[in-house]
């Protein structure tokens, strides 16, 4: 990528300033980004508030205290702990037990940040509907303003596997693109972004779907898919732990490609092209 | 000099009681129902009036069902009832119709029965499979020739928490869907105390709390205002619980 985008690069760096801005972010993609962050945030908070009231997950049809739970978050005496299958971590302090309560999940990390489980629901129903209206509008946007293929989509080249090795190396050795190639998403970007868009959100609304009993009625083939509503329950879960992966490899991408370039890109559309490193000049 | 320490615990506070006021505005309070009402009014969208609750077959019974909500009323004339095995005992079925009336649990058990092995889901996240027979709802309000003006049908318990008696109540369209009946047999056994006896409800396209127990008095309404909280049901008031229980 480097071997391609070095010419172009070294064109723009002697013919202009060193600080090349380029608009990179349109307008309905970064309303989109702030909706959805919000949006996002406002369910892990309100779901921890739900998952508090039962901290127990289980796989098949049904599943309740005397059935056998494959995740378990709990406290026993002056304990918490977390189980997964037959492994068990202690937790006091973070999990299970903490100074502020005695729920699975601190009140730090939930809305609202008192225990009520009618509340946690009006807020994560009402951000539901939020995130699929939200979707929804940036999906047809991206389709139609050419957003989806252009930017999003993987060129052909990025499909290979030695190109996308070349990719993760690089992420790895936090060599980020540079100059003109800096403009566009890198591959893993886009792997990452097609991910949520395309499969994270759309299972997180059909697994929560599938948890409600009248639209098991509507739709009973959900039920099938996700083979029965306590493995339904346990998927939105899963779902809901990918995007806190989602979002700290994010946050950690946003602090090591320069949180202030990459704030204002995503605020304002403008982005300062990174220069060349030394080395591959 | 303020430590770090304590700036840390002092943002935190204020950004915790930030939280807390906005949680619990009433201006965002009433938004938020916004949610609530997209969901009610889709879910009944896309739902047959008449679209069944997926049911189960034996094998998918849950081994032990946990007991949820009160087990056991504790009146006087409850206990009475249950040490006679609801021998003398009447269901009786009121308001806005044209020919109250009350039924012994003889004659509930000698009327058109419906068996089904559905799924109960608590709001908290848990489900148990169960096996219920009873007579369906929609014919014991036919008899009774509910009135045009009615709305909702109310379900009177016998059980209470502290004081406070239990209640809960379902629109018309739940009222006559043909799974909606009122169970006294459970797992082929006659219902057992912990699980609402003499007879519960079982409104299978809606939450546990929905499925009052200890059924003693059946009114048709045309409004829930009059009610105890006026939310339609006993944690609909109590916890703000949402009253249409369709997720």
């Amino acid at each position: 990528m480097d071997v391609i985008a070095s010419p172009v690069t070294l064109q723009a760096a002697s013919e202009q300033a060193a600080e090349t801005l380029v608009y990179r972010t349109r307008l309905p993609v970064r309303i989109w980004h702030w909706v959805n962050a919000v949006t996002i945030f406002a369910l892990l908070m309100s779901g921890a508030t739900i998952f508090n009231a039962h901290p127990r997950l289980y796989w098949g049809k049904y599943g309740a205290n005397y059935d056998h739970a494959w995740l378990v978050i709990g406290k026993r005496a002056q304990e918490g702990f977390l189980r997964l299958g037959s492994f068990e971590i202690e937790t006091t302090g973070y999990l299970g037990l903490t100074p502020y309560s005695t729920k699975a999940i601190p009140p730090l990390f939930t809305i609202p940040n008192y225990y009520s489980l009618a509340e946690g629901r009006q807020w994560h129903f009402f951000f539901a509907w939020a995130l699929v209206i939200s979707l929804t509008l940036f999906v047809i946007y991206s389709i139609f303003s050419k957003h989806l293929s252009r930017d999003l989509a993987l060129k052909p080249q990025e499909r290979k596997l030695a190109h996308l090795w070349h990719d993760i190396k690089d992420h790895a050795r936090l060599r980020f693109p540079t100059g003109a190639a800096a403009k566009a998403y890198n591959p893993l970007q886009k792997i990452a972004y097609l991910g949520v868009i395309f499969v994270l959100i759309p299972l997180v609304v059909l697994t929560g779907m599938t948890m409600s009993p009248t639209l098991n009625a509507a739709f009973p083939w959900l039920l099938d898919i996700f083979g029965g509503r306590q493995s339904a329950r346990s998927i939105h879960f899963l779902c809901a732990a990918g995007f806190c992966a989602f979002i700290f490899i994010h946050l950690l991408m946003v602090l090591l490609a320069g949180p202030f370039n990459e704030l204002r890109s995503i605020l304002t559309g403008w982005y300062r092209l990174p220069q060349p490193r030394k080395d591959s000049l | 000099m303020i430590s770090r320490r304590n700036a840390l615990i002092g943002v935190g506070a204020l950004t915790l009681s930030g939280c807390d006021a906005v949680t619990r505005s009433p201006t965002v309070r009433k938004v938020l129902t916004l949610g609530e009402k997209a969901t009610l009014t889709s879910q009944r969208l896309v739902t047959d009036r008449n679209a069944l609750a997926p049911e189960f077959t034996r094998a998918d019974l849950s081994p032990r069902f946990r007991v949820n909500g009160n087990s056991t009323a504790t009146s006087a004339e409850y206990l009475r009832h249950a040490a006679s095995n609801f021998t003398d005992w009447k269901l009786e079925i009121g308001g806005k119709v044209a020919r109250p009336f009350s039924l012994s649990l003889a004659q509930l058990r000698a009327a058109p029965q419906r068996t089904q092995i559905t799924r109960q889901d608590c709001v908290e996240g848990w489900s148990a499979i169960g096996e219920w027979t009873g007579v369906p709802l929609g014919l014991i309000l036919r008899q009774a020739q509910v009135m045009a003006s009615s709305q909702y049908i109310v379900f009177h318990c016998a059980d209470d928490f502290s004081g406070v008696p239990y209640y809960e109540s379902i629109d018309m369209i739940d009222a006559l869907h043909p799974q909606t009946i009122l169970a006294h047999t459970m797992n082929g056994q006659p219902l057992p105390i912990g699980h609402g006896a003499p007879i519960r409800l079982r409104v299978e396209r809606a939450l546990g709390y929905k499925q009052a127990k200890f059924v003693m008095r059946i009114e048709a309404v045309e409004s829930l205002a009059g009610f105890h909280g006026g939310g339609g049901g006993f944690w609909e008031d109590r916890s703000g619980y949402q009253w249409f229980a369709g997720i």
